[in-house]
C-alpha cells in the first residue's frame, strides 16, 4: 500500500524537511538539564550565556534540532523553558534549526510553543493520561503548528514489548489521524529506546523489539516518523565510552536500516560505524541483536580491557605540526601572522630560493584564498589579513630577493594594474581595497595615491608598462575627469584597458559618458570582488577579444535603451515647476530664533562623545559585508566575520581616543535669511537689510502626481515678502586631521587591513560628528527642538526635526555651493577643511551642509532638470552657461 | 455570487493598493481624526489612519471606490493598526471594535455598489490584520535579548478581538499580512481558529509575510520557506508576500513560494524601492512591467500593491493581470 503524504516539514529561521532523501536526523540533547549535569548546572545558577554555548556547540557540532528540556525539581520549569527559549531566538545561529520542546508537563510544553515562529516538535504526549487528555493536548498542538511525538506509553504503562508498541502506537495513530485529523507526516513515534546488557534476561530483547516495531510502524502507519534517545541503550556502560560510542552507532545502523528517521545522540559520542574495531562491533551486535545468550558477559570482559574516554576534544593549534606548505596556506587563509617570518624563513632555507617561496607556496596560498574569496566562503576582512600576512612575509624575503636578483638578472613579471584616484579626489578606501584584491590574485599594483592628474596616471602608465589602468573617485565632479582621462588616452593612441570605479560612478555612466571617448576596452567595475575576473578576462590571451567586444556591444545596448528610456520620462517647464513648489504656510508659528547667531567654533571635540553618533552599518558596508548594525554581527553566514571587524574597529577606535591620534574641529553658523525667488539671502544682522552673501538652490523638474510639488530646499525658507523672520544655517566637520601620521605608521608595516580600517573609522567618525552637532544645534545652539530626546537609532533613521542637506549630493547636487558656504564659515581658518578644484573636502573625512529648521523640511532627490532652469541658475550665479552645465551634468536631461 | 475560490481557479485576482499613500492626499489635519466622541481626547491622534472610518468615513468610500473603478477585486480594510496593542499608541484600545467594525462596514458598502453594478466581477473585503507595532519573537532591548514586550497569549486575544468585529462588519477574508514576526501571525492564525470555531463556521484567510531586504529574510530572521512551513497548519486560501521590497526585489522570494506552496500564492509588492527621501517613484507602468514578470512565470493567484502604490498602478496592474492565467498548484511533493 502507498499513500502519498507530504513530507515532513519542520522550520527554525530555516527549513528542515524531513523527506525519503533525507539520511537519519540528528537530534541535539545537551540543552537537557535531565541529560547534562552541566547543563543543569548552569540553568540553575542562572548563567543562561553560557547554557548558550552549549547550544551553540551542539548546532556547530551537527545537531539538526534541538532538544530543550527543563524538567527539574529545583527549576520552575516553564519560567526556564520560556527564558531559554527567548534567549535562543536571539541567536540566528542556534534558532536557524527548529526546537523540539521537551517536557513531560503540558503547561511547559504549551508555554515553550508560544514562544517559537518557527514549527517545532513537541516532546512528547502519550496516552498514559488517558484518550480525553491525549487528544486535547494534540488538538492544541496541531493549533500552534508543531509536529508531535508520541510515546510508546498508555494507561497501562510503557509498552516494553514489540506487540505493546505496535498496540499502543497503531491506537495513538488512529486517534490522531481520524478524530483530530493530525497530519500524518507530523506524527513521530517514540517506542522506548531501553538499555541491554543490563544482567536482567528479560531486557535482552530490547533492543531488537524496538527495531521490530519501527519496521512495523513504518509499514503499516503511513506517514509517521521514528524517534528515540538512543544512548538509553548504554546504560549499563556509564563510564566506559569506547563501548558505549560503538553501541549508539551500531544501534543507530540497524535502527536506521528498520526506518528510524531521527534521535536524541550526542553528536560527540557516537563513533563511526567503520571504524569500530571489528572483534568490538561483533560483540556490540552480539548484545543489541540478542544473537547468543552470553553475549552480556562478553562485552562486558571486552570492555574492561577498552576502558578509555572516548573522542576527545582537538585543540587548535594543531595545524603547526603540518607540512610546511600546510602550515603557510593555513596562515594566509586565517590571516594568522604570529609564525609567518619563522616560516618564510624555513621555506627559504628548504627551496634555497626567496623568489620560489614566492611564486610556489605563498602565491599558492594566496590562490586558496582569492578562490575561496571568488566562491563567497571568504569575506573581504578576511581577505585583507590575509594580504597582511603575504605582504609581511614578501617583506622579510626582499632582502634575499634583491640579492637573488642579482645573481640572477631578469625574471617573468606578473601583469601590472596601476590605480589612481583621479584630480580633484581624494577618496580611496574602495581603491585600496581593490589594490589589495587584485594583488591577491597575483597581479602588481602601481598605486598612484589620490588627486592624481590625467598626465601623470598616463605618464606613468606608459613608463611602468601598464597592463591595465583603473581609475577610482566618490564625488559627482569626478566623473567628468575620468571621461577626460578616456579622452587623452585615445589622444595619445593607447590600447591599455580602463576600469572604472567608486562610489558615484555606474555601469550607465560608464557606457554613455566614458566608454564612447576611447576606443580601449572600458570596463565599469560594482566592486573589489568583481575586479578579479574583469581583471583576468582582460589579461588571458584567449578571452581578451571576446571579452572586449561583448563589453562593447552591451554598452551599445545600454546606450541605445538609455536613449529610449530618457524620451519616456515626463518633464514640466521651470516656470511650472515653480508654480507647483511646496507651498508652507508662513502665517503660523514663526520659527523659533536661534539662541545664537554667527559662527561658533568647536576645537578639537572629544572624540568619546562623538563615538556614541556612529552609525556603523556603512561601516561594514565599506568593507563589503552587508546588513544592518547590530544585527549583523549575528548573522549566520558573515556574523563571525562582522563581530571580529567590529571588535577590532572598537579596539582602534579605543587607541585614537586614548592617544588622541585624531582631531575633531567643527565650524557651526546660523544667520537670518529668507528665500529671495530660488536664491536664499543670509542677512548680515536680524535687521535684514544688508546681504553677505546667498546660496542658489535647484528645483526639481520631473512631471509630479497630484497633489506632490516640484521640490527645492528654497521651499522650507520664508520668503521675503512673508515678513517672517527666518534662519538657515551651515556646518563643516572633520575627523581627519591627523590621519596621515597614522596611515604612515601603518604602511610602513605592510598592513593595509589598518590603513583601510583607520580612513573607514575617520569616515564614520565625521559623520558621527556631523550628526552631533546636529542635535546641538537642534536643542543647544538654534535650540527649536530643545525638548528632543532621541536615541542613536532614531538619528540615523532621521526622526528629527528640520535637514542638513549637503552640497553634492541629491537635493542640492551642485558642488560649487560648497565655495560659498566655506566662504560664509571660514572653513578653512576654523577647521583646516580645504578644498580641491573639484570641490571635494580635504581631509577626506569631512561633512559639510546647510542646516533648514522648518518641521515640513525633507530631504528629496532633485532629479533631472531642464535647460530653462539651467540657463536661469547660470545667471543667478553670474556663472557661464557651459560652466554651469559642466557641473551638473550627472542632473542635466539633455545633452551638451 | 460565487466562491471566491471557484473564481480564483479561473483567473488572477487584483488587491487594492496602498491606502496610506491615498490617505496622504488629503493632507488631513488634526480634526480630521476626530469626532464627537474624541473631541476631548487627551493625546494627538492625527496619522491615526484607522479612525478615519470613524471621523472622515467618506474618504475611506472613496478610494475604496477608486480602487475598485480601477480594476481591484479585493479591498482591504483600512484596518491595519486595528488591534488594542497598536492603538495604545493613542491611548485608543477602547475604541477598537468600532473602528474594525466600521472600516469593515464601509468597505462592505462600496464592494457591494460595485457587485450590483457588475454582477460579472464581484468585489470582496478582506479584512486587514497588521503585525502591530511589537515583536513576539525579538527583543526590543539589545542589553537583554531574553526581553520580549508581548506575549503570544496578548496578541491572541488582541486579534481576536480585531477579527471579531472585522467579521460583524462583513468581511469576506481576512488578510494577516505584513508578518514580520511570524509568532505574531502565528498568534493571529491561532486567534482566527478560536473565532471559526465559535461561530462554527471557515473563513478563508490570506497570510502574506515581508522580506525586509535582500537577505531574503524576515525581520525575525526566517527564510522563506521556513515561514510558509511555520504558518502551513492552517488551511490558508492564499499566502504570500508584501511590502519592503519592489516587485523586481520580491521576485526571488515569491519563485519559492510558487515552487513551494500548496496554497494559492499572493503578491502585493510596494511601489519599486524608496529613493533617498523614503518616496516611491516607480510609475504605474514601471511597476505593471515588473508584475508582469511574475504573470509571465505563472508565480501568483493574487496581486496588488502595498506602500507607494495608487489606482493607476491597480489600474495598470489589473490590465496586465487579466492577460495571464493563474497559477496552478503542484503536484504534492511525496514521500
Amino acid at each position: 500500500m502507498t499513500q502519498e503524504l507530504p513530507p515532513l516539514k519542520l522550520s527554525g529561521l530555516e527549513p528542515l524537511v524531513i523527506d525519503q532523501h533525507t539520511n537519519f536526523v540528528n537530534v541535539g540533547e545537551r540543552t537537557n538539564v535531565t541529560g547534562s549535569k552541566r547543563f543543569a548546572r548552569l540553568i540553575r545558577e542562572d548563567k543562561y550565556e553560557e547554557a548558550l554555548e552549549v547550544a551553540l556547540d551542539q548546532v556547530r557540532g551537527g545537531a539538526q534540532i534541538l532538544d530543550v528540556n527543563m524538567d527539574e525539581g529545583m527549576l520552575d520549569g516553564e519560567k526556564a523553558m520560556v527564558r531559554f527559549l527567548h534567549l535562543i531566538a536571539s541567536e540566528p545561529e542556534i534558532a536557524r534549526i527548529p526546537v523540539m520542546i521537551d517536557s513531560s508537563k503540558w503547561h511547559i510544553i504549551e508555554a515553550g510553543l508560544q514562544c517559537v515562529q518557527g514549527k517545532a516538535v513537541v516532546n512528547s504526549i502519550s496516552l498514559k493520561g488517558g484518550e480525553e487528555e491525549f487528544l486535547y493536548q494534540a488538538r492544541k498542538i496541531k493549533q500552534y503548528g508543531a509536529a508531535v511525538i508520541v510515546m510508546a506509553f498508555d494507561e497501562d504503562g510503557q509498552a516494553d514489548s514489540y506487540e505493546r508498541r505496535i498496540e499502543i502506537c497503531e491506537r495513538a495513530y488512529r486517534l490522531l489521524v481520524d478524530k483530530v485529523s493530525f497530519p500524518a507526516q507530523d506524527i513521530i513515534f517514540d517506542p522506548n529506546i531501553f538499555p541491554v546488557a543490563t544482567g536482567i534476561e528479560e531486557h535482552n530483547n530490547n533492543a531488537v523489539d524496538f527495531f521490530q516495531a519501527t519496521e512495523w510502524i513504518k509499514k503499516n502507519l503511513p506517514g509517521a516518523k521514528i524517534s528515540g534517545g538512543v544512548s538509553n541503550v548504554s546504560f549499563s556502560f556509564r563510564g566506559n565510552n569506547v563501548v558505549r560510542e560503538a553501541m549508539h552507532s551500531a544501534f543507530l545502523y540497524h535502527g536506521i536500516k528498520a526506518g528510524m528517521d531521527m534521535g536524541i545522540v550526542n553528536a560527540g559520542m557516537i563513533e563511526v560505524y567503520d571504524e569500530i574495531p571489528k572483534e568490538l562491533l561483533e560483540k556490540v551486535e552480539d548484545v543489541l541483536l540478542n544473537r547468543r545468550p552470553d553475549a552480556t558477559e562478553q562485552l562486558l570482559d571486552y570492555a574492561e580491557l577498552v576502558k578509555g574516554d572516548g573522542k576527545v576534544k582537538v585543540k587548535d593549534d594543531s595545524w603547526r605540526q603540518d607540512t610546511l606548505e600546510k602550515r603557510l596556506e593555513h596562515a594566509l587563509v586565517k590571516g594568522i601572522i604570529d609564525y609567518i617570518e619563522d616560516d618564510a624563513e624555513e621555506a627559504r632555507l628548504q627551496l634555497n630560493s626567496p623568489l620560489k617561496v614566492i611564486e610556489g607556496p605563498l602565491m599558492d596560498g594566496m590562490n586558496v584564498v582569492g578562490e575561496l574569496f571568488g566562491e563567497g566562503k571568504m569575506f573581504l576582512p578576511q581577505v585583507v589579513k590575509s594580504a597582511r600576512v603575504m605582504k609581511k612575509a614578501v617583506a622579510y624575503l626582499v632582502p634575499y630577493l634583491e640579492e637573488e636578483k642579482k645573481a640572477a638578472g631578469d625574471q617573468k613579471a606578473n601583469a601590472k594594474i596601476l590605480l589612481a584616484t583621479v584630480k580633484g579626489d581624494v577618496h580611496d578606501i574602495g581603491k585600496n581595497i581593490v589594490g589589495v584584491v587584485l594583488a591577491c590574485n597575483n597581479y602588481d599594483i602601481i598605486d598612484l595615491g589620490v588627486m592624481v592628474p590625467a598626465e601623470k596616471i598616463l605618464e606613468e602608465a606608459e613608463n611602468q608598462g601598464a597592463d591595465i589602468i583603473g581609475l577610482s573617485g566618490l564625488i559627482t565632479p569626478s566623473l567628468d575627469e575620468m571621461v577626460h582621462v578616456a579622452k587623452e588616452m585615445e589622444r595619445r593612441g593607447m590600447n591599455t584597458p580602463l576600469l572604472i570605479g567608486g562610489a558615484t560612478t555606474s555601469r550607465i555612466h560608464t557606457a554613455v559618458k566614458i566608454a564612447p571617448s576611447y576606443s580601449g576596452s572600458v570596463v565599469h567595475v560594482l566592486d573589489a570582488s568583481k575586479s578579479v575576473p574583469v581583471a583576468g578576462e582582460l589579461m588571458g590571451k584567449e578571452s581578451r577579444q571576446d571579452f572586449a567586444s561583448k563589453i562593447k556591444t552591451e554598452y551599445a545596448d545600454l546606450r541605445e535603451s538609455h536613449q529610449s528610456r530618457q524620451k519616456d520620462k515626463n518633464y514640466v517647464s521651470f516656470t511650472e515647476a515653480k508654480r507647483n513648489r511646496a507651498r508652507i504656510d508662513w502665517s503660523g508659528q514663526p520659527t523659533v530664533a536661534p539662541k545664537i547667531t554667527g559662527n561658533v567654533v568647536f576645537d578639537d571635540y572629544d572624540l568619546s562623545e562623538i563615538r556614541h553618533y556612529i552609525d556603523w552599518t556603512p561601516f561594514f558596508q565599506t568593507w563589503m559585508l552587508k546588513g544592518k548594525y547590530p544585527k549583523i554581527l549575528k548573522d549566520p553566514v558573515i556574523g563571525d566575520e562582522a563581530q571580529k571587524l567590529f571588535d577590532d574597529a572598537t579596539a582602534m577606535l579605543d587607541d585614537i581616543i586614548a592617544n588622541k591620534s585624531l582631531i575633531a574641529k567643527a565650524v557651526v553658523g546660523i544667520y537670518p535669511a529668507n528665500a529671495d525667488g530660488e536664491d536664499a539671502v543670509i542677512w548680515k544682522s536680524e535687521e535684514r537689510k544688508e546681504e553677505i552673501t546667498r546660496f542658489h538652490f535647484l528645483r526639481q523638474q520631473g512631471k509630479k502626481a497630484s497633489n506632490l510639488p516640484n521640490l527645492s530646499l528654497i521651499d522650507f525658507l520664508a520668503p521675503i515678502d512673508a515678513n517672517q523672520p527666518d534662519y538657515m544655517g551651515g556646518f563643516a566637520v572633520t575627523a581627519g586631521i591627523g590621519i596621515e601620521q597614522m596611515i604612515e605608521k601603518f604602511e610602513v608595516e605592510h598592513d593595509d587591513y589598518n590603513v583601510i580600517m583607520v580612513k573607514a573609522l575617520a569616515d564614520r567618525l565625521a559623520e558621527a560628528f556631523a550628526e552631533l552637532m546636529h542635535a546641538k544645534l537642534r536643542k543647544e545652539l538654534w535650540g527649536y527642538a530643545s525638548e528632543e530626546s532621541l536615541e542613536n537609532e532614531e538619528l540615523i533613521r532621521e526622526k528629527y526635526q528640520g535637514i542638513r542637506p549637503a552640497p553634492g549630493y541629491p537635493a542640492c547636487p551642485d558642488h560649487t555651493e560648497k565655495r560659498v558656504l566655506f566662504d560664509l564659515l571660514e572653513v578653512e581658518k576654523n577647521t583646516g577643511i580645504s578644498l580641491t578644484e573639484s570641490f571635494a573636502m580635504y581631509p577626506a573625512s569631512s561633512v559639510s551642509g546647510f542646516y533648514f529648521a522648518h518641521p515640513e523640511s525633507k530631504y528629496f532627490g532633485l532629479g533631472k532638470i531642464e535647460k530653462d532652469q539651467v540657463a536661469d541658475y547660470a545667471q543667478r550665479k553670474n556663472m557661464e552657461l557651459a560652466v554651469a552645465e559642466k557641473w551638473l551634468a550627472p542632473n542635466l536631461n539633455y545633452e551638451i | 455570487m460565487d466562491s471566491i475560490r471557484e473564481i480564483l481557479k479561473e483567473r488572477i485576482l487584483v488587491l487594492d493598493g496602498a491606502m496610506g499613500t491615498m490617505i496622504q492626499r488629503y493632507k488631513l489635519e488634526e480634526d480630521d481624526f476626530r469626532n464627537a466622541e474624541l473631541k476631548d481626547h487627551p493625546s494627538p491622534l492625527k496619522g491615526n489612519n484607522d479612525l478615519l472610518g470613524l471621523t472622515r468615513p467618506e474618504i475611506l468610500k472613496e478610494i475604496h471606490a477608486t480602487y475598485f473603478e480601477a480594476g481591484a477585486d479585493i479591498a482591504e480594510t483600512n484596518t491595519f493598526s486595528g488591534t488594542t496593542i497598536a492603538q495604545a499608541d493613542y491611548s485608543l484600545e477602547h475604541m477598537v471594535d468600532k473602528i474594525n467594525f466600521e472600516s469593515a462596514r464601509i468597505a462592505r458598502e462600496v464592494a457591494d455598489e460595485f457587485t450590483a453594478k457588475e454582477p460579472h466581477k464581484p468585489r470582496f473585503v478582506a479584512g486587514s490584520m497588521g503585525p502591530t507595532n511589537k515583536t513576539a519573537s525579538l527583543s526590543p532591548d539589545v542589553n537583554d535579548p531574553g526581553y520580549r514586550a508581548i506575549t503570544f497569549e496578548e496578541l491572541k486575544v488582541a486579534y481576536y478581538q480585531q477579527a471579531k468585529a472585522l467579521l460583524a462588519g462583513g468581511v469576506d477574508i481576512f488578510l494577516v499580512e505584513t508578518v514580520f514576526d511570524t509568532l505574531n501571525a502565528k498568534a493571529a492564525l491561532m486567534a482566527l481558529d478560536d473565532l471559526f470555531f465559535e461561530v462554527g463556521k471557515q473563513y478563508p484567510i490570506m497570510v502574506s509575510g515581508t522580506i525586509t531586504d535582500a537577505s531574503g529574510r524576515t525581520l525575525s530572521g526566517q527564510t522563506t520557506e521556513a515561514f510558509l512551513i511555520s504558518i502551513s497548519h492552517l488551511e490558508l486560501l492564499s499566502v504570500g508576500l508584501n511590502c519592503a521590497l519592489g516587485a523586481k526585489q520580491l521576485r526571488p522570494y515569491l519563485q519559492v513560494l510558487a515552487q513551494k506552496s500548496d496554497f494559492l500564492v499572493s503578491a502585493h509588492p510596494n511601489a519599486g524601492l524608496p529613493n533617498e527621501f523614503g518616496e516611491y517613484d516607480q510609475t504605474p507602468e514601471e511597476m505593471s512591467a515588473e508584475v508582469e514578470e511574475y504573470l509571465k512565470e505563472n508565480l501568483v493567484n493574487i496581486v496588488g500593491g502595498c506602500c507607494g502604490s495608487t489606482p493607476d498602478h491597480i489600474k495598470a496592474i489589473a490590465t496586465t493581470a487579466a492577460k495571464y492565467s493563474p497559477r496552478e498548484i503542484p503536484q504534492l511533493e511525496t514521500v
